[in-house]
């Protein structure tokens, strides 16, 4: 039972890699866009693509929080133990960017657009990077039952990594998803555009991943075998070829399949990890049946998560079918009749 | 909320408590003042969204539709002001989660679910106003409600389960073995906590969303939009008020009944005795004595089990380490007598309405009557500041009541790391709540400008594209010039 419950976890990690990631990229492209009038149109495409599912795809994380806490609440508590200052940076950094993201909707002023605009857009970049490092701090090891809080946990090698990884997956997600959003809002001088910037993020990916590979050698040992063999690096390779499957649909601009190539690439890496850690939920001092709550409690989370398939499953898919078919549109200032102030400049 | 003083007695107190707490405490009183929005105001712009469809409302549903866009700024800070406590279970408090975790958690996985309903149709809701068809986006948004009640499920079920812990057996070790998820989610408190919490977020919401349009009254708006949008929501917090009431002296004597140490803290009082005083506000002493106030003799055994004779458990019944301090009680009996007093005037504010209704068919027409609804919203928001106090800080000294204190869950991080967190968490939240206001002030000011300058018939002739439930339109605003595609590869994806 324990081992079904660490597999919900990571699916849970692993959709909200996918889900909160392809956000976090958007507000990475927010960021990287330019002035305010040579970003105004990618970042207008933003707003309107993450607008619908932004706080359905966030609803992932509490959900890894809660799988967490009550099936190993002993993983819980080690894991905020010893990786505070990261896990607290990366909450400041989900508020400001939940909160500049719908604040400047509303915001008609420039000043107070390009405000709002920065702090979504910086915390995009920082939030990913810090939940990547508390993911790498794990992986290393450098979390065990008891640890304090250290900043090595979280400033070392495999950290570092691990941040950028997920802060270029986030990227590579992001513009992965914005390139087919150009195509179906018919905004096609974009598509071009976030294709360029895909494709940029891929690169980088991988040369993370090369230069990853013998930086955490040694660091991350226990998955770092995990992930050159077995079923780990099965996993690994599929990844990496949906990856170039995505590159491959850019290059040649056929964009039906590329999203889904794309998010099938970061879940199988973050399935590799679940692989690579095995049997331990922190390597190599607590296994999964070690840190396991109550059976009792074990075998209800199992029915409170089949019956959210069964009832969140229908609508999640409603929710993506009427984002891409585009039945989903924010109110506009002519729906609620509204007029200019004063000093409005958009 | 958790003041410096109550945490002069706790002499083992470590130094990362304070700030700890005043961390949780400073989150959760602003992230509370958000709730009633989240929960209800989606069914209160569907009663007036159903009145629009209905009649062909078209000041109705104007007003259905602002309401939704003020929800879609509201849902959001709400949405990243919960995330954080989550976060700050396990920042602050992994003593808790550590031990109890899989005992009360069960909850927030409820919750959980609950929620990503919710923020699944309040997407639908929110964006579906231009495209979908009237009575499909109505009906789509109709289990809204629903997936609040059941999301305000999981969080009292864990909060009353802090509040009566039980579903589990301690081992020879202390720590909780066969767990039982069904008692442990259903405590003793979980009902009367869970009617009188969610009977408080339909109240404060309808007063509050009333008391705007009480305001536009106030200035001489006296149009159908503004009837309109006091009326609705005022009714709902005006039918409601009486339930609440009967509801809160319920949960008074629940907590009599299961946390007698609580209650005597909520009433101040000191001896465990019979034909107990009541105090209106007034303050304890460390020694046990009471100063200011206003003293009614026997009421409060009566108002605890309906006799003078009846025997109250004083503080003192238990050793002070175990109990809340003097200040702690005092904090937590005004906090209570403020909620009771706003809750009665409540009352005869709703007995007002009412009778107006009844003898006239109408809304009063006394300017005092407005002024009186225009500050009830702001006092409902207090008096769910001061509920939630009641039951938190009457809690203390335990986190797990009388299992487990709070200063042996607070997290080892050192106090200067939760000072500095504290401040910057202050300030990116009053940046943010002051950003949000602002939004919203702003939001009004166009709708009054708008309203003000056009005529109902010029209004009513907005371009075809724009008018919700019209045609499609052009997709991207300022694409401008952008050439459609060919089309046939220009497809569906998943999450963005």
């Amino acid at each position: 039972m324990p081992e079904v419950i660490a597999w919900v976890l990571v699916l849970a990690v692993a959709a909200y890699a996918c889900a909160g990631g392809t956000d976090y990229g958007a507000g990475f492209w927010d960021l990287l866009a330019g002035g305010a009038e040579r970003g105004e149109r990618p970042r207008r495409l933003i707003d309107h693509a993450m607008g619908p599912v932004w706080e359905v795809n966030n609803v992932w994380l509490i959900f890894v929080l809660v799988v967490m806490w009550t099936g190993f609440p002993t993983l819980f508590q080690a894991v905020f133990g010893a990786l505070w200052l990261p896990l607290a940076l990366a909450a400041v950094g989900l508020v400001l960017r939940g909160a500049g993201f719908a604040l400047r909707k509303p915001a008609r002023r420039l000043a107070q657009r390009r405000v709002y605009g920065a702090v979504f857009a910086l915390s995009s970049l920082v939030t990913p990077f810090f939940l990547g490092a508390a993911l790498g701090g794990i992986a290393s090891g450098r979390v065990a039952v008891g640890t304090t809080a250290s900043a090595d946990a979280w400033a070392n090698p495999t950290s570092v990594i691990a941040g950028l990884l997920a802060v270029a997956a986030a990227a590579f997600l992001g513009a992965v998803s914005l390139c087919s959003d150009a195509r179906r809002f018919g905004a096609d001088d974009l598509v071009g555009y976030f294709r360029r910037r895909a494709l940029i993020a891929l690169g980088a990916l991988v040369v993370l991943a090369l230069i990853g590979l013998p930086v955490t050698h040694s660091d991350a040992r226990h998955v770092w075998e995990g992930l050159t063999g077995g079923i780990g690096l099965l996993l690994v390779l599929s990844a990496a070829v949906s990856a170039f499957a995505t590159a491959a649909l850019l290059l040649r601009r056929t964009y039906r399949w590329s999203r889904w190539t794309a998010v099938a690439s970061v879940a199988l890496t973050v399935f590799a990890w679940g692989f690579a850690q095995r049997p331990y939920v922190l390597p190599t001092s607590l296994t999964v049946a070690e840190a396991a709550g109550a059976p009792h409690t074990l075998w209800w989370l199992v029915i409170v998560t089949v019956v959210a398939i069964v009832l969140i499953g229908p609508a999640l898919v409603l929710l993506y079918w009427m984002d891409t078919h585009g039945e989903l549109e924010s109110l506009t200032d002519a729906d609620t009749q509204a007029g200019r102030a004063p000093g409005d400049t958009q | 909320m958790h003041t410096t003083a109550a945490l002069m007695a706790d002499a083992a107190a470590p130094p990362q408590l304070l700030p700890a707490r005043q961390l949780m405490a400073f989150t959760l009183a602003s992230h509370i003042l958000l709730v009633p929005f989240g929960v209800a105001l989606p069914f209160i712009t569907l009663l007036m969204h159903h009145r629009g469809l209905r009649r062909g409302d078209e000041v109705a549903l104007r007003l259905a539709r602002r309401w939704s866009a003020v929800m879609a700024v509201q849902f959001a800070i709400g949405v990243v002001t919960g995330t954080v406590l989550s976060f700050e279970f396990g920042l602050l408090w992994p003593g808790m989660m550590g031990r109890w975790g899989d005992v009360f958690g069960l909850g927030f996985g409820i919750e959980a679910w609950a929620f990503f309903l919710e923020a699944v149709l309040i997407a639908i809701y929110l964006y579906g106003w231009r495209r979908l068809k009237p009575w499909t986006h109505f009906w789509l948004g109709v289990p809204l409600p629903l997936t609040a009640l059941l999301g305000a499920f999981g969080i009292i079920a864990a909060n009353s389960w802090m509040n009566t812990p039980q579903g589990f057996t301690l081992d020879a070790a202390g720590r909780p073995v066969d767990v039982n998820v069904r008692q442990a989610v259903f405590t003793p408190m979980f009902g009367p906590e869970y009617w009188h919490f969610t009977v408080a977020m339909f109240l404060t919401a309808g007063y509050a969303v009333a008391g705007v349009y009480a305001v536009g009254r106030l200035r001489g708006r006296r149009d159908r939009y503004h009837r309109l949008g006091f009326t609705v929501p005022f009714t709902v917090a005006a039918i409601l008020t009486p339930i609440q009431f009967v509801l809160g002296d319920s949960i008074a004597r629940s907590v009599f009944h299961k946390q007698p140490i609580k209650f005597a803290a909520t009433e101040i009082v000191w001896k465990t005795d019979t034909h107990v005083p009541e105090y209106i506000f007034g303050r304890l002493h460390s020694d046990g004595t009471v100063s200011g106030g206003l003293k009614i003799p026997q009421l409060d055994s009566i108002l605890a089990g309906f006799r003078p004779s009846t025997r109250v458990t004083g503080l003192s019944s238990v050793p002070p380490e175990n109990r809340p301090t003097a200040t702690q009680a005092t904090i937590v009996h005004w906090a209570f007598d403020i909620m009771v007093t706003i809750g009665s005037l409540l009352i005869l504010l709703a007995l007002w309405y009412a009778w107006c209704w009844w003898r006239h068919r109408d809304v009063p027409c006394s300017r005092w009557f407005y002024r009186c609804a225009a500050a009830s919203g702001v006092a409902c928001l207090v008096t769910v500041e001061c509920g939630w106090i009641t039951t938190e800080v009457g809690r203390q000294p335990w986190i797990v009541y009388q299992h487990m204190r709070v200063s042996e869950a607070v997290t080892a991080t050192r106090a200067g790391s939760l000072w500095t967190m504290l401040a910057i968490v202050v300030v990116v939240y009053v940046a943010i709540f002051a950003a949000f206001l602002a939004v919203l002030l702003k939001m009004r000011t166009r709708w009054r400008i708008a309203d003000a300058s056009a005529s109902p018939a010029a209004v009513s002739q907005a371009p075809e594209a724009d008018t919700p439930y019209g045609p499609r339109g052009e997709r991207l605003p300022t694409a401008a010039g952008a050439a459609p595609g060919e089309g046939n590869d220009r497809t569906p994806g998943g999450a963005s």
